[in-house]
């Protein structure tokens, strides 16, 4: 479904400046006594949102820390690592896989919601880094935002297989390659709020606009020839709000780190419902 | 006197509090008032035109109304 915009172009890009980074990596370790003397030094500046939830009647500010892209592994995640490590320990944000499967490092990162882990560090020293969390949410802490509604609204489209008689030889419920093919592109989805937090139209009405994650999940349950409650789910949908406020801006496939397609989800659905 | 808009929700609040503790056994009723009083007191100094921080003090205690509330919780410290 859909083409693998981000990584097919992620790897023509940058596999060179990937071999370079591992040679340095491996130095490190080896000498850390010769200490690199400062023309190989490549430093660049991270400026990076903070607000300490402990202090509220303090505005929330940007903080600028510098690194050496020499000694820091490739991707923003890496960046954010070492500075908590070695800088500023009170950094706070969530991450944990490391290689864009589990969702948790999403924000905003000069400008595009991406996966931290996902996204290597602009090589271009002289400009310096903006880091941001996910727009239009509210911030627990630093770049954590509070994903709470957006979970409920996920939770609201019941995402699990509903049947309504069991399967026939009371194993599992068995479907053709065919039927599996029509979940490439919507299975891969790992709810990291991306796509949702980029969509205007999702910004001003989050209350009762489901946003693109959740319909591509919506989509996904739709398009499952397992479930028998497509009836049901597309009622749910019908409405002036819950889908109708996606207004095509398509901002959610041209930001989803995953290279799916939100946006085509959503137009699937609006066809099923209107044909 | 006319309270703004961000006061009258604070006071909501409030009163959401004490309606949630009625719902508690008797004999521990007197400690979720107190408890939701405590709250509110602690960030009585904060200025009345310090909207965000209010604001974010109003989020974070609707959340913490809907966990206390919760039927299983039956004492508070």
């Amino acid at each position: 479904m859909a083409a693998l915009r981000t990584t097919s172009r992620l790897f023509t890009a940058t596999r060179p400046i990937f071999r370079s980074q591992l040679r340095t990596m491996a130095s490190v370790s080896n000498a850390p006594a010769a200490a690199p003397a400062d023309e190989t030094a490549k430093m660049k500046s991270f400026s990076i949102y903070r607000w300490n939830p402990d202090e509220p009647s303090k505005k929330p500010h940007m903080q600028s820390y510098s690194l050496d892209l020499n000694k820091t592994g490739p991707m923003m995640l890496d960046a954010l690592i070492r500075i908590k490590n070695e800088v500023d320990p009170t950094l706070t944000f969530r991450r944990s896989c490391r290689e864009g499967i589990c969702g948790s490092c999403a924000m905003n990162i000069d400008g595009v919601n991406t996966l931290a882990c996902l996204c290597r560090i602009p090589t271009d020293t002289a400009k310096e880094s903006k880091i941001y969390p996910l727009p239009h949410t509210y911030v627990v802490k630093d770049i954590v935002p509070d994903l709470t509604h957006f979970y409920k609204q996920y939770k609201s489209i019941k995402p699990y297989l509903q049947r309504k008689d069991p399967s026939p030889d009371g194993k599992e419920y068995r479907q053709s390659k065919e039927e599996r093919k029509k979940l490439d592109g919507l299975y891969e989805c790992i709810l990291c709020a991306c796509c949702s937090t980029s969509c205007p139209s999702y910004w001003w009405n989050s209350e009762e606009y489901l946003g693109p994650a959740i319909l591509l999940q919506s989509y996904r349950w739709l398009a499952d020839s397992r479930d028998q409650m497509h009836e049901e789910r597309k009622e749910a949908l019908d409405n002036s709000m819950a889908l109708y406020r996606c207004h095509t801006i398509l901002n959610c496939s041209r930001t989803c780190p995953k290279g799916l397609n939100p946006g085509l989800a959503i137009a699937e659905i609006k066809k099923e419902l209107s044909f | 006197m006319r309270y703004s808009g961000l006061q009258r929700d604070v006071l909501a609040l409030y009163r959401k509090c004490l309606r949630e503790s009625r719902k508690k056994p008797a004999s521990t009723r007197a400690h979720f008032e107190a408890f939701a009083r405590k709250e509110f007191q602690k960030h009585l100094h904060f200025d009345k035109k310090d909207f965000s921080a209010i604001e974010y003090l109003l989020r974070k205690g609707q959340r913490q109304l809907e966990m206390y509330s919760s039927p299983g919780i039956k004492d508070i410290h």
